[in-house]
């Protein structure tokens, strides 16, 4: 028998990829098989491990070494320094930005220190094509223990019973809609899982869908039992062609075993799984428009009641959960709904994937309990704000969600607080910004987004939120009146109570939320006409101070000729020429352009 | 056949839509089978031309407007020529804190065209897209199926000269 004395894990998740992790195997195999060492080194392709901002990652174990920022030239360090004399390269490892000391160890990192990776628990642990791998970690278990030893309607109690709610950002009790579709009357049923995944700023599901995509499967099979469901449907997003790939193969893997198909585990239980790709539409998040997609049609949504649950697809009662939510189902069957219950709060249950974006250090998706502070996701998980820049507001929960300020830093996160501070979960992006972000700027790209994707069927939506928008480009372009700050809060409270779906709802949320917390900016914008932040291009000034050495190269730049002056003499830049594209602030290279 | 007639879609004549035919007998009687089938129309033909769009709605058995009305709904499908290689930059929220928009500008600066339109010599087509959930490498585009992150807009030109 082969004797492998080290694994080599290398991070084939999206964010790695795109920064060569295909290159680095390559390189890798290479370099193993020239030293020989392929017979005792084995080469694992993950899916991610979170911490994309430091990719391509490499880890090696037994030790759990973690390199980091791994480039095709260190892999014959890697190879004939550490796995051939077994001395760690210390100039890859991970450095927290306060101590720069060199950690060797994963485990000892910041960034996962204070995370409880159990949704994530496979993520970069696996390989994600070989199902062999999923079941020796436990994969499936929780299907067999479901099939083999419980009633549907106690796979339904237990779910219930564990509190777990839909992770997609209404946070409805998971349970409780099993329920429904268990008690709906009906001999064919359907399963579908939501993995459009379309907030800009969220990449969980797809990288849960990309590194594990069989505990979605199994979650999905176990809600197919409890609910009376044969068939099963994934709704993935066409802009997620590794996820994809990945489930289908995943899919197939299941079938052949016998996992997938016919009379699973011998009890009689069919489970079918298909996929339907989206063709990009962000209202197709929304379920009632998701079912409505998968049938073939325009991706709109229609009111409620009936509910999905009681008339879904093809008219059918269809239980639908996201990604996420089906990936909590193997742990909850496995370990039992006490256990998942003794963590988080008293009403948001279990742990919650954040993305981790924007203005911040360690960019990547963190898992953390229910009921952690902002300031400890952002802080101990994310490493702060980079650039030595001070920290000015979250946006959290994506377009749907708001913008919570300093003073709130200390806030549980969980589904009750953060509704009521005007935001929401979400899908658990966290968008973390710093001073140099124009709050008024912020709202006017949520906004537009959402008018964007405004599928035109009500008219709050399709309307209100064009003529919000129209009112945001005004301000931000220092064309603000009086009154637009009352008008905009007037606006998005008709179209918060009036709108048919989730999406037009929701819309307003980013505008109240920064003018509650960021009202001085907004009136700076229209009563100062000038942007705190320095981001409104509209309302700067660009100007050249005593540090100019007459160079030219700004003269250069500027398409409008707008600067004059002479050689090696002071220039000058005309206020009325001046179109505010920045192209010589770029080029100055004494940084004598100052912008306000 | 003649090669050149093999190249085009849009003459009208019978043969061409043998890849069409393929794809349409694959779905033959699967529920809600009209976005796959639209979906691998345009990736056999590139973009979705009328001619396709009427052959379908006939074989299917669907009213050419209701076709239509799903053709113009989904960001996805294109009743235009589309160029070589497409170009997506994303727009996401966290691209756009970390400086999206001087990316898109210099793409647009460098192809001389706007967003949404293709190079006349069908080189390129540029378009934004909402999240490509790459967020760790913001702000980030895709070229075709490769993504490219941590950009600036000086490597613009270099990666467009590939």
């Amino acid at each position: 028998m082969e004797h492998i004395r080290a694994h080599v894990l290398v991070c084939a998740g999206t964010g790695c990829v795109s920064a060569g992790s295909k290159k680095i195997e390559a390189a890798l195999r290479d370099q193993i098989a020239k030293h020989g060492l392929d017979k005792e080194i084995k080469i694992v392709e993950t899916g991610c491990h979170g911490l994309c901002e430091m990719g391509p990652l490499v880890i090696v174990y037994p030790e759990g070494v973690f390199y980091v920022r791994v480039q095709e030239s260190d892999i014959v360090d890697i190879v004939e320094q550490h796995l051939y004399k077994g001395r760690v390269v210390e100039r890859l490892l991970y450095t927290e930005h306060d101590t720069l000391e060199g950690i060797p160890s994963y485990k000892e990192i910041a960034f996962y220190k204070k995370q409880m990776r159990m949704v994530l628990a496979n993520c970069g642990q696996i390989d994600p094509e070989q199902i062999d791998e999923y079941i020796s970690v436990g994969g499936y278990e929780a299907l067999g223990k479901a099939l083999t030893t419980m009633k549907p309607e106690e796979v339904v109690d237990e779910v219930k019973k564990s509190g777990l709610r839909g992770r997609g950002g209404g946070g409805f009790p998971t349970g409780m809609k099993w329920g429904f579709a268990r008690n709906a009357p009906g001999e064919k049923k359907y399963v579908v899982c939501n993995a459009d995944e379309g907030d800009p700023g969220a990449f969980m599901d797809r990288s849960v869908l990309e590194s594990d995509p069989h505990r979605v499967i199994e979650g999905m099979a176990v809600c197919g039992y409890a609910i009376g469901a044969d068939e099963g449907y994934v709704y993935v997003r066409a802009e997620y062609p590794l996820a994809i790939k990945r489930l289908k193969n995943a899919i197939e893997q299941a079938e052949a075993i016998g996992l997938l198909g016919e009379n699973i585990f011998g009890s009689g239980f069919n489970f079918r799984l298909k996929i339907k790709e989206g063709a990009g539409a962000f209202v197709c998040g929304e379920e009632t428009a998701l079912l409505a997609s998968i049938e073939g049609k325009r991706g709109m949504p229609r009111p409620r009641p009936p509910f999905p649950a009681i008339s879904g697809l093809w008219g059918k009662p269809t239980n639908i959960n996201n990604v996420e939510t089906f990936a909590n189902i193997p742990q909850i069957i496995t370990k039992g709904a006490d256990w998942f219950a003794s963590i988080g709060t008293e009403r948001s249950k279990g742990t919650k994937v954040f993305a981790l974006t924007g203005r911040i250090n360690h960019t990547g998706l963190a898992e953390v309990p229910m009921g952690i502070t902002m300031r400890e996701i952002i802080y101990d998980i994310g490493g702060g704000i980079p650039d030595g820049k001070k920290f000015k507001a979250a946006q959290i929960g994506g377009p749907s969600g708001g913008c919570l300020p300093e003073q709130l830093l200390d806030l549980s996160v969980d589904y009750d607080s953060l509704i009521k501070v005007g935001a929401m979960m979400g899908s658990g992006g966290l968008v973390v910004m710093d001073e140099t972000t124009c709050m008024v700027d912020l709202a006017k790209f949520f906004l537009s987004f959402t008018q964007e994707e405004s599928c035109g069927k009500c008219t709050p939506c399709r309307e209100g939120t064009k003529r919000m928008l129209e009112i945001l480009t005004r301000i931000t372009e220092g064309q603000g009146k009086e009154g637009d700050i009352e008008l905009l809060e007037t606006m998005a409270r008709d179209i918060k109570t009036t709108a048919l779906c989730g999406l037009g709802q929701t819309a307003p949320n980013p505008v109240l939320s920064t003018l509650q917390y960021f009202r001085d900016e907004y009136e700076a914008h229209i009563k100062e006409k000038r942007c705190p932040a320095g981001s409104c291009a509209g309302l700067l000034e660009y100007t050249i101070t005593e540090e100019c050495k007459g160079c030219g190269l700004c003269k250069k730049a500027c398409p409008v000729e707008a600067i004059s002056g002479e050689k090696k003499g002071l220039h000058e830049i005309d206020q009325d020429k001046c179109v505010k594209c920045a192209a010589c602030f770029a080029k100055c290279p004494f940084k004598a352009i100052k912008k306000q | 056949m003649n090669s050149n007639q093999s190249q085009c879609c849009c003459d009208g004549s019978v043969n061409q839509f043998d890849k069409l035919d393929e794809v349409l007998k694959k779905y033959q009687g699967v529920k809600g089978a009209l976005i796959p089938v639209l979906q691998e129309a345009q990736h056999a033909y590139g973009y979705l031309s009328k001619e396709v769009l009427q052959n379908i709605s006939k074989k299917m058995d669907i009213p050419i407007s209701q076709i239509y009305g799903v053709v113009t709904f989904y960001s996805q499908f294109h009743l235009t020529p589309r160029g070589k290689s497409i170009i997506r930059v994303c727009q996401g929220t966290a691209c756009h804190v970390r400086g999206a928009k001087t990316i898109l500008n210099e793409i647009e600066n460098q192809l001389n065209i706007k967003s949404g339109a293709t190079t006349p010599d069908l080189k390129f087509t540029l378009e934004t897209v909402a999240c490509i959930g790459a967020c760790g490498l913001a702000p980030v585009m895709m070229i075709d199926d490769d993504t490219h992150g941590r950009l600036t807009p000086e490597i613009i030109p270099k990666i467009l000269a590939k």
